[in-house]
């Protein structure tokens, strides 16, 4: 196997990790304005309290990975993406920041509330503008960028925002299902419905959209004799909606959980296979973007070892933390 | 003047790092603290080990989230702002990054949860696994980024090809000349850095009338550390300005404010203001060949001057020559602190000399500072470069506008101070309170999960909801 594509492939896995975990407690972030009552809140966050800052890791991971394996898509993609990046994180330390002060602050607990809100809201939103950008291409010169400022601001770039921020409040208010129990739990339930079928039409919005606007894609999805093989993603796609209604309806506990994240990895498929094999999509490839191979086998040789004793541990501390939340519990 | 991208990515960087570097030299230090009191308690079951335990990891909590949010923004930093250095050193400075990411960050992050929330969810013997984890993580944390660092100060095993570097050699990467003193300069400031800040907080309370276990003991153990790191490392740090003194030579002229090469012995410059256009220092107090015996430990040892090396590749002596300076006072004082703190100890009055602990309570952010200091020496000393000899800093900066940079480095100051500050506060917020006391804890009936037994694993009230055993411990602070 391919030391390069060993390595696409890892990253791709690192950022479907992250879209799963951090997905998740994003999106408890972006339904909490559903839920004004301060008691609940506070069960909101003990359900990510203990996990939330292990699944962020896997975004530093993906970003020390990308400059490992590919320097040149780090520093192409990410001088490009300058202001949404910077403003992302900004957004990721209000709300890391709100899970230490808000439950120690009184006076400004609400300050903390509106904090953790609106840096969920907008990480979630500009990881899907970074996204769209991306998909759309970076202009390219040289092996740098060579863009305008705000190159990145249009309306695909827009509606992969917004459909980020369903997915994520998707995720987070599946994950709080699990989490909680009662008439916390019924008034979750409510949310799968819709949520869901917001996540679909973004998901038709895009597939509609991306090959409209693109010949390259266009002619890759309807000419190379793919579409008829990657006919059974919107027919899976279907499926899970489907379920999922019906999970609501049933209002199990983990199924609509595992059934969102069977939707995102189906849109995320998609998602790759239409960038395959570019590391910058339609300038760059992955072997042009390739590191030395003596980065990238060092680098290798300690992932393929530890990446699965990651996993273990993670999963591990996870199981520690297990089962329906307690009322009067304090993670802070 | 208009600043350009360079000079704000420059302040952006210097601005970013240095907020980040203030809470992960604390939690390395307070990680390796919190695994020894919690190994006491379980070897002693004194519950004031225990108390101490639940008390320390709430800063060290606060400090450690602080850490990682702050930590993200660098991960992204060096390809936003840093294309040129990404594109150029990635090849190795990527896979080292990689490593600590998995070997590092993975762990603390995974193991935290448990530390800080898993009391009651596992048995004794694997919470003090998990906070052996973290604390294990933090110093592998330090290895990797040091390995880094020290790589971008004394670059070697690579060869250079179509614009970047190429390693070559793996172990002399990671093991190159700087390393092994930076590594333990880092990792010994991270310790004094929190001893000091644990000595300070006990000093604190002191004062303020108690003399309970728990204050008595972190306040004689954070001593008893200090008096033994304290002097290592001014042996570590003189080791390390030898090794810069035959690597980086114009950083030492420039920490020294030295323009000529001297014949016979050069003199120490205690105090004086270098000017970098006129090429001389000014007002400078001198001590006859002293510089020679601190830098080449021989009476007429030469030192190379300033002016040995061309003007485009000087670092600012007006800079480094007072942060370093900042940091070797500041050091002295620290020792200096530590020997008197065993002077009182003999005499028994170590819990009772009210002025000493005005000293230490002063000394507290002491570690913070000379952190800084040391920091900036390091990094405004690899100047003009940014792989020393290799890149230079002007070729490193993203094809950014400076009204970009103008507007991040305006928004990160803002959110920097707003959440680290609120941070800060609260850190210092706890400290003020200290971990709870004795007759406090017979006062309270009514908060039952204070009357802990040895085991600490169950309240001895049951009507309390789980999971408010050991949190409410802090429960004077809400």
């Amino acid at each position: 196997m391919n030391v390069t594509f060993t390595w696409a492939a890892i990253i791709a896995l690192g950022l479907f990790m992250y879209v799963m975990l951090d997905g998740f407690d994003l999106g408890v972030g972006l339904i909490f304005p559903f839920f004004p009552d301060e008691s609940e809140r506070d069960l909101m966050m003990h359900a990510i309290a203990p996990v939330w800052d292990g699944n962020e890791t896997w975004l530093v991971l993906g970003g020390a990975a990308l400059l490992a394996a590919f320097p040149l898509v780090y520093s192409i993609a990410l001088s490009a993406l300058y202001l949404p990046i910077i403003t992302m994180l900004v957004c990721l330390i209000f709300r890391g920041g709100s899970f230490e002060l808000r439950g120690k602050a009184d006076r400004t607990k609400n300050l903390w509330n509106l904090a953790f809100i609106a840096g969920s809201a907008g990480a979630s939103f500009l990881q899907g503008v970074i996204l769209g950008a991306y998909l759309h291409g970076i202009p390219i010169a040289n092996n740098a960028f060579a863009g305008d400022a705000f190159f990145w601001l249009e309306p695909f770039s827009l509606l992969s925002g917004l459909g980020l921020m369903a997915t994520y409040a998707l995720l987070g208010a599946c994950w709080l299902v699990i989490k909680t129990e009662g008439e916390l739990q019924r008034r979750l339930h409510l949310l799968i419905t819709p949520l869901t079928a917001l996540l679909l039409l973004f998901m038709i919005a895009v597939s509609v959209w991306t090959p409209l606007s693109d010949s390259r894609i266009a002619e890759r999805w309807f000419e190379s004799g793919l579409l008829l093989r990657l006919l059974p993603v919107p027919l899976l796609v279907a499926i899970g909606a489907w379920l999922m209604f019906s999970a609501a309806r049933k209002r199990l506990h983990v199924m609509p959980f595992i059934l969102a994240l069977a939707l995102v990895l189906l849109g995320y498929v998609g998602l790759l296979v239409s960038v395959w094999p570019y590391a910058i999509p339609y300038s760059l490839t992955l072997a042009d973007a390739a590191a030395p191979r003596a980065s990238q086998t060092f680098a290798l040789a300690g992932a393929l070892v530890i990446l699965p004793v990651i996993i273990v541990y993670t999963t591990a501390g996870y199981w520690v933390f297990r089962g329906k939340l307690v009322h009067g519990a304090k993670y802070d | 003047m208009n600043p350009t991208a360079l000079d704000l990515s420059r302040i952006q960087f210097a601005f970013t790092i240095s907020f980040h570097i203030i809470f992960p030299a604390l939690s390395i230090g307070l990680a390796s603290f919190l695994a020894v009191l919690e190994a006491a308690w379980l070897r002693t079951g004194k519950r004031h080990y225990k108390e101490l335990c639940v008390y320390w990891s709430k800063i060290f909590a606060i400090g450690f989230g602080m850490g990682v949010v702050s930590g993200v923004v660098m991960a992204y930093e060096f390809g936003t702002n840093w294309s040129g250095f990404a594109k150029f050193a990635g090849p190795v400075t990527g896979p080292l990054l990689t490593y600590e990411v998995m070997t590092a960050f993975f762990l603390e992050a995974g193991f935290l949860g448990i530390m800080l929330f898993g009391w009651d969810k596992v048995g004794r013997r694997a919470h003090f696994g998990a906070t052996l984890m973290v604390a294990i993580g933090t110093l592998i944390s330090t290895f990797w980024i040091l390995a880094s660092n020290s790589w971008m100060q004394t670059p070697q095993g690579i060869k250079i090809e179509n614009g970047h570097v190429v390693p070559l050699d793996w172990f002399k990467i990671i093991f190159n000349p700087s390393f092994p003193f930076r590594l333990a300069h880092m990792t010994l400031a991270a310790f004094i850095v929190a001893a000091l800040v644990v000595a300070a907080t006990g000093a604190w309370h002191l004062l303020k009338g108690r003399r309970d276990p728990a204050v008595k003991t972190m306040f004689s153990m954070a001593l008893w550390l200090l008096l033994v790191l304290t002097p290592v490392q001014a042996i570590v740090g003189d080791q390390h300005g030898l090794n810069t003194r035959k690597y980086q030579p114009a950083k030492i002229a420039a920490i020294e404010g030295l323009w000529e090469t001297e014949k016979g012995g050069t003199a120490l410059n205690l105090i004086g203001f270098p000017d970098m256009n006129a090429e001389v220092t000014r007002h400078a107090v001198q001590v006859p060949h002293l510089r020679s015996l601190i830098l080449t430990h021989s009476w007429a040892g030469e030192i190379r001057g300033l002016k040995e090396f061309p003007a485009a590749d000087r670092p600012d002596s007006s800079i480094i020559f007072w942060t370093f300076r900042v940091m070797a006072g500041l050091g002295m004082l620290m020792i200096l602190m530590a020997l008197t703190g065993l002077l009182l100890r003999r005499r028994g009055r170590i819990f009772e000399s009210r002025a000493y602990q005005r000293f230490v309570l002063l000394m507290g952010p002491t570690g913070f500072i000379s952190l800084l200091a040391g920091w900036i020496t390091t990094e405004v000393g690899r100047q003009p470069w940014v792989v020393y000899g290799v890149l230079r800093t002007a070729d490193a900066v993203s094809p950014v506008t400076s009204q970009s940079v103008g507007i991040s480095l305006m928004v990160l100051v803002i959110a920097y101070c707003v959440v680290f500050g609120t941070g800060i506060y609260y850190i210092v917020r706890f400290l003020r309170e200290g971990p709870v006391a004795p007759d406090e804890l017979r006062r309270s009936i009514g908060r039952p999960a204070l009357a802990m037994d040895g085991t600490g694993r169950r309240p001895l009230a049951v009507a309390e909801p789980r999971g408010t055993a050991q949190h409410s411990l802090e429960g004077s602070g809400k």
